[in-house]
């Protein structure tokens, strides 16, 4: 008898469980992140051809014994990109090397976003399918990501580069000397 | 009657503008992004396998169902490997190694997605069992 009567609010127990866990599904901002999963693996193989004239475009063998460097993946037609154009010529003048993957993007807007916003970047590859963003597992702009001196994906970051980051990626960016 | 030719030369011109606006050379967009494989066959297998695959900007939406850009620029990765000869499968694992499960609707069999294949049938033998119990019970 009396386990029958513990049985009975058995429904009731498991319903309320049911609602806490669609509650808080509702109430939690829908801000889901895809990460790379590519974090710790080698860079996939890739040759990017300029972006602008005078500037050389970018491979993978860039990145194999030339110290660890920042690749950025941006577009002249992103809002955040601009944004984060600044940090980025901070990174660079604290000695980290940046690169530039520009994402559908014209020569001549590339030019112009450079002018206005500055260029932190050595080289800048024309990935104008985002064949490269997607070989990366990049699923935005703009994202970086920190590459070691043997090619290898230390560190992804999703969005804009604010002020508060810059700490941490140069902290990381030691740390892959 | 020079009315309608005035009507038929504003419909040629406004055609002819709306061509050379979708044909703008500097707006670069993948070949099958938005168009069919020549092949039937292939053409079914990459649609099917889009239909499958998360668009990463939208999320919610497959990348056959999304307008956003990388959605098509997927789309046209999917086709150009499924016309080079890859197998569907293939390419959906090529996702997965740098998104994650996250990318495909049609998640593997693992430790963590075991409880999302098995928790039907679980439900479905206790519910089996339940029902049976019930059953005998009534006609004792």
């Amino acid at each position: 008898m009396k386990v029958r009567h513990i049985l009975l609010w058995l429904p009731l127990v498991l319903f309320a469980v049911l609602m806490i866990v669609v509650a808080t599904g509702v109430i939690r901002p829908n801000t889901h992140a895809v990460r790379s999963h590519m974090t710790g693996k080698p860079v996939p193989a890739f040759t990017l051809s300029p972006m602008v004239p005078g500037k050389p475009g970018l491979s993978t063998t860039d990145f194999i014994g030339h110290g660890p460097r920042l690749l950025n993946v941006f577009g002249s037609w992103c809002v955040p990109c601009a944004a984060e154009a600044g940090e980025l010529q901070k990174l660079k003048a604290l000695g980290v090397p940046v690169e530039g993957v520009a994402i559908r993007d014209k020569p001549q807007d590339v030019q112009a976003f450079l002018a206005r916003y500055g260029d932190p970047y050595d080289r800048i590859g024309d990935d104008s399918r985002a064949r490269v963003q997607l070989a990366m597992g990049s699923s935005g702009v703009p994202e970086s990501f920190l590459i070691d001196g043997k090619g290898r994906i230390v560190l992804q970051h999703i969005g804009a580069i604010r002020a508060d980051d810059i700490p941490g990626i140069i902290a990381a960016w030691k740390a892959a000397q | 009657m020079t009315r309608w030719r005035l009507i038929l030369a504003v419909v040629v011109l406004a055609g002819g503008f709306a061509m050379t606006a979708s044909a703008d050379p500097t707006a670069q967009q993948d070949r099958y992004a938005y168009t069919q494989l020549p092949d039937a066959r292939q053409e079914a297998k990459a649609q099917a396998l889009m239909q499958e695959l998360r668009c990463l900007v939208c999320q919610g939406q497959s990348i056959a169902d999304s307008d956003a850009d990388l959605a098509g620029d997927m789309r046209a990765m999917v086709r150009e490997r499924i016309a080079a000869g890859e197998s569907p499968d293939r390419v959906r694992r090529w996702l997965i190694e740098r998104y994650g499960d996250y990318v495909t609707y049609d998640p593997p069999f693992n430790w963590r997605t075991a409880p999302l294949w098995l928790a039907p049938l679980v439900l479905l033998i206790a519910g089996g069992w339940l029902a049976a119990r019930t059953i005998r019970r009534r006609r004792r």
